[in-house]
């Protein structure tokens, strides 16, 4: 764009950051306000609290059973993300380098999941897994989690398989690969870049992914989000600080992924991945 | 030498198809390659070269016909099963092997020992001349090395035959002559076959030992560089061999396999490439070197310089004659725009059966 | 030259055996390996949708067409579509308004990563947690009155949470950074040379935003409204937590979880979500349909 110097541009550009920064410190607050309380003895209509402790993280820990929760969650972030990573890979690299009848139609299945917000689909998709059998188990809360991610990781795979030249899997094949060895020594290195990049948003995605676990899981089940979901729904039966403790337990999980991620994708990425489809 | 390729006699084409769709990218083409040819396929593009490469390879597969290496049709078989070796256009190195890795690549896809592929390869890394690179990515490598690369792979393995697509239009205009060199070397030392597509007529003519022209998925004309450039058979092989003015004109006479052609009133005497009744069409296609600006004569073909071009030793101008055929050609001398010149022709001057 | 031409007379025809005429249209061994993604995407979403649907026919009691009937009979039901609508048009809007400017704003950044990396943060947090850390911050005691208050705004603090203006702030804490990305995504896209070429034609910046700029970004801003309205319509866990999910901020996805889980009714509840499904489809259809107005091509210039 180019700058312009008048008054009013001026004017219009203070406004602008003007909202920015108040976005910002908005946020911040609204963060700071919960680690503040986690640390808290008691705060109540005061600017700071009382007094700062640790302990409300040991009650959080023994109240909420953060540490089952925690393990259930690892684990089927660690399955959702494995089992979307081989499914949603080998897809795109098909979807990548063919064309065949009904393709279209098949991009359009993958497309669907990730433009219906989840609690449209997973109210159906809850009701199912109960006539299954499958809701309230383990498998049940890693099976609807597929549900968005396996569409996202052949959404984010594609454009980068379309860009590694396919002469060089002609020249491999020439050369005496077949499909198999082509995948190891060809096109795996090539893609581990992008295949990481997705796989790491898949896995804040989940972590973060609220309506599709709360909708199926089952008291043994819970992941973090939804366990904190449950403490806040019942507000008054623990104390706030406790809540707070195990919400910043949930940031902390969330953010040490979130930053790991953002070392290899763009910020914009995690959210805008499925834009480029519709847009045609 | 250890790098000592498969012995075989011949590799035949038995009228190999490829339709893409409604598209006939080649038709029934029939060619027979023997051991330790250089066989250029050279065309426009889209005239199927390429197409033909690619079939041979096994990256398309062929819609008709087959393709057989003495006694065993290979066009059925998958590319990896071939076993040939091919150098592409872009090179297809491996970004993330490095020069070491890429050249020894076909050779781990075949199962051979570390210490083979290692002695190979340090072979093929001398009789490309890359000794001091071979721990470098291709990224960290200039277009000509890479280029060399992209040879060592390929003949690495030991295959019967070595195809080659374009792979000098990525380099520069002395590069592309230095490499042109190195290719023609490298083939001779190891004794390889190779069949090498190109669209540039004089890499073809400098390198090859018979060259195939292709024009829309049809072989032309198989021939030696000297016959095609001597004698081409048809009209488009002359258009392609550098015969840039075309003239329409009767048949005045016939004999001895030489014509004279009334262009415009001009006389033109040239080969005939086909029969030519008197009073029948005929087209005379001459190269601009042979077009001569020259004095005034019975014979001459007056046309109206359009433009001219100092060259060093000569003029090269463009013209147009009274009737509007453009011509190209050559003058010792300097020649205004707008200015009426006489052309004549007397040697490599050919003629073909025209259309009325 | 012919010797070399082989001339062999006509033989039993050749041609590609079976393998190579399925890879010719397209089928072979890579294409299958988008079978098991298919198939899980048809098992798990495909069958549950369309078994979701059958099941709102087949309600508990009455007629075929009984849950869709009793749902807009019921005020307590039907006016949940206009609650949610009421929240969502208008934060979307808010958002794509305050989105288009800052866009276009950071697009002159040079290091752009700072700011996208902290605005990602609330949507990767997620609904949940925003929700909680606003009802601390935006409450009677929070800092956010607080300081109002400190400042002398207002004198008594401004009801924030419990209320439509909890869950609007929360549609607008993690809309806001979704809907900004997006735009940027898309204003960045376009060729910078196209507006040094209207400004060289004597286009101001309100002229080269006008006349250049948006028509090559209409569509994109039309997606980028579908993309945020659906997600805020789909508003469940802040509109429990911070709005009051018995009046005002009873919108319908509470209305389908309750159905669901509170009643156990799963043939009302698959309605209520179909009816979630068609209310977000229209509005949709509707915004991409007026999208065939604009010009619809490349954004980006010559390489297109």
């Amino acid at each position: 764009m180019i700058r312009d110097t008048t008054l009013g541009a001026k004017l219009w550009a203070t406004a602008v950051w003007a909202f920015v920064i108040f976005f910002v410190l908005n946020l911040f607050a609204m963060i700071g306000t919960v680690v503040t309380s986690s640390f808290a003895t008691r705060w109540l209509g005061t600017w700071l609290p009382a007094g700062w402790t640790t302990r409300w993280y040991y009650s959080a820990w023994s109240e909420f059973q953060l540490g089952d929760v925690l393990l259930v969650t690892f684990q089927v972030v660690g399955l959702v993300v494995l089992i979307s990573g081989v499914l949603g890979v080998t897809a795109a690299y098909a979807l990548a380098r063919r064309d065949f009848p009904g393709k279209r139609l098949l991009m359009l299945l993958f497309l669907l999941p990730l433009l219906i917000p989840p609690i449209t689909f997973g109210i159906p998709l809850a009701t199912v897994l109960y006539q299954t059998g499958l809701a309230g188990t383990f498998w049940g809360v890693v099976a609807a989690n597929l549900v968005p991610t396996v569409p996202f990781v052949i959404l984010v795979m594609i454009p980068f398989i379309e860009q590694i030249d396919p002469k060089l899997e002609a020249a491999a094949r020439v050369f005496g690969a077949n499909t198999f060895k082509l995948f190891i020594h060809v096109l795996l290195p090539l893609l581990l870049p992008g295949i990481l990049a997705a796989l790491l948003l898949v896995l804040v995605r989940t972590i973060a992914m609220f309506e599709l676990t709360f909708l199926v899981a089952g008291p043994t089940s819970q992941t973090l989000v939804v366990a904190l979901y449950y403490a806040v729904f019942a507000a008054g039966v623990r104390a706030v600080q406790s809540i707070d403790a195990m919400a910043v337990v949930y940031m902390v999980t969330t953010l040490i992924w979130l930053v790991v991620a953002l070392r290899f994708v763009n910020p914009a990425q995690i959210v805008t991945r499925a834009k480029q489809q519709p847009a045609h | 030498m250890t790098i000592a390729l498969s012995k075989f006699d011949e590799v035949r084409l038995d009228r190999v198809s490829r339709d893409f769709g409604a598209l006939n990218a080649l038709r029934e083409v029939n060619l027979t390659i023997k051991r330790r040819e250089f066989i250029a396929l050279l065309g426009p593009s889209g005239c199927g070269k390429s197409t033909t490469l690619n079939c041979i390879a096994g990256l398309l597969p062929v819609t008709g016909g087959a393709i057989w290496l003495d006694k065993h049709r290979v066009d059925t078989l998958k590319p990896e099963e071939r076993g040939f070796g091919m150098v592409f256009q872009n090179y297809a190195l491996f970004p993330h092997l490095n020069v070491r890795q890429n050249i020894g690549f076909g050779l781990k896809m075949r199962g051979t020992p570390r210490a083979e592929i290692d002695r190979k390869v340090n072979e093929a890394i001398g009789l490309v001349r890359l000794q001091g690179q071979e721990n470098k990515l291709p990224g960290q490598l200039s277009g000509g090395q890479q280029q060399r690369v992209a040879i060592a792979r390929a003949i690495v393995i030991e295959p019967p035959l070595v195809l080659m697509d374009e792979p000098l239009s990525n380099l520069d205009a002395k590069l592309r002559l230095e490499m042109r060199a190195e290719i023609r070397r490298i083939h001779n030392e190891l004794g390889a076959t190779t069949i090498y597509v190109t669209h540039d007529q004089d890499e073809a003519l400098s390198l090859a030992d018979r060259i195939v022209v292709l024009k829309d998925g049809i072989v032309r004309q198989v021939g030696t560089p000297k016959e095609l450039y001597e004698a081409p058979a048809h009209l488009d092989v002359a258009d392609f061999m550098g015969f840039r003015n075309r003239l329409k004109g009767k048949v005045v006479s016939h004999e001895n396999g030489h014509a004279v052609i009334d262009v415009e009133g001009a006389r033109f005497k040239g080969v005939a490439r086909d029969a030519l009744a008197p009073g029948a069409a005929a087209v005379v296609a001459v190269r601009p070197d042979d077009m001569v600006a020259s004095d005034e004569g019975p014979h001459a073909l007056k046309a109206v310089v359009d433009t001219i071009e100092y060259r060093g030793r000569e003029f090269v101008g463009t013209a147009h004659s009274a009737q509007g055929s453009d011509l190209v050609f050559r003058s010792d001398h300097t020649v205004e725009p707008g200015s009426t010149v006489h052309l004549t022709a007397d040697e490599r001057v050919l003629i073909f059966p025209g259309q009325n | 030259m012919t010797a070399s031409v082989t001339t062999t007379p006509a033989r039993d025809a050749y041609g590609p055996n079976l393998r190579q005429r399925l890879a010719a249209r397209g089928l072979d061994a890579v294409t299958l390996l988008a079978v098991p993604a298919a198939l899980f995407s048809l098992a798990l979403f495909v069958y549950p949708f369309a078994f979701g649907l059958v099941l709102s026919f087949e309600p508990k009691a009455g007629g075929w067409l009984s849950n869709y009937q009793r749902f807009f009979a019921d005020p307590f039901l039907y006016e949940t579509i206009g609650k949610t609508l009421w929240l969502s048009l208008p934060v979307t809007l808010l958002n794509l308004f305050l989105a288009v400017p800052i866009a276009f704003r950071v697009r002159l950044m040079r290091n752009q990563r700072l700011l996208t990396a902290i605005l990602v943060l609330p949507i990767t947090l997620g609904t949940v947690l925003v929700a909680e850390g606003l009802l601390n911050y935006l409450g009677p005691q929070g800092w956010f009155n607080r300081t109002l208050m400190t400042f002398g705004l207002i004198s008594q603090p401004l009801k924030l949470v419990h209320n439509y203006w909890g869950v609007f702030a929360s549609l607008l804490i993690t809309g806001f950074p979704f809907t900004f990305l997006l735009t940027l995504s898309y204003v960045t896209g376009i060729d910078p040379a196209l507006e040094q070429a209207a400004a060289t034609l004597g286009a101001n910046a309100w002229q080269r935003f006008r006349h250049v700029y948006l028509p090559l970004l209409m569509p994109g801003f039309a997606i980028t409204f579908c993309l945020s309205f659906v997600q805020a319509f789909s508003v469940f866990p802040s509109a429990v937590l911070l709005g009051a999910p018995a009046g005002p901020t009873r919108v319908i996805s509470i209305a389908a979880y309750q159905a669901a889980f509170e009643e156990y009714d799963y043939s009302m509840a698959s309605a209520v979500a179909m009816i979630m499904g068609v209310v977000q489809l229209a509005i949709v259809v509707a915004v991409l349909a007026s999208r065939g107005l604009f010009y619809r091509g490349p954004a980006s210039g010559a390489k297109g």
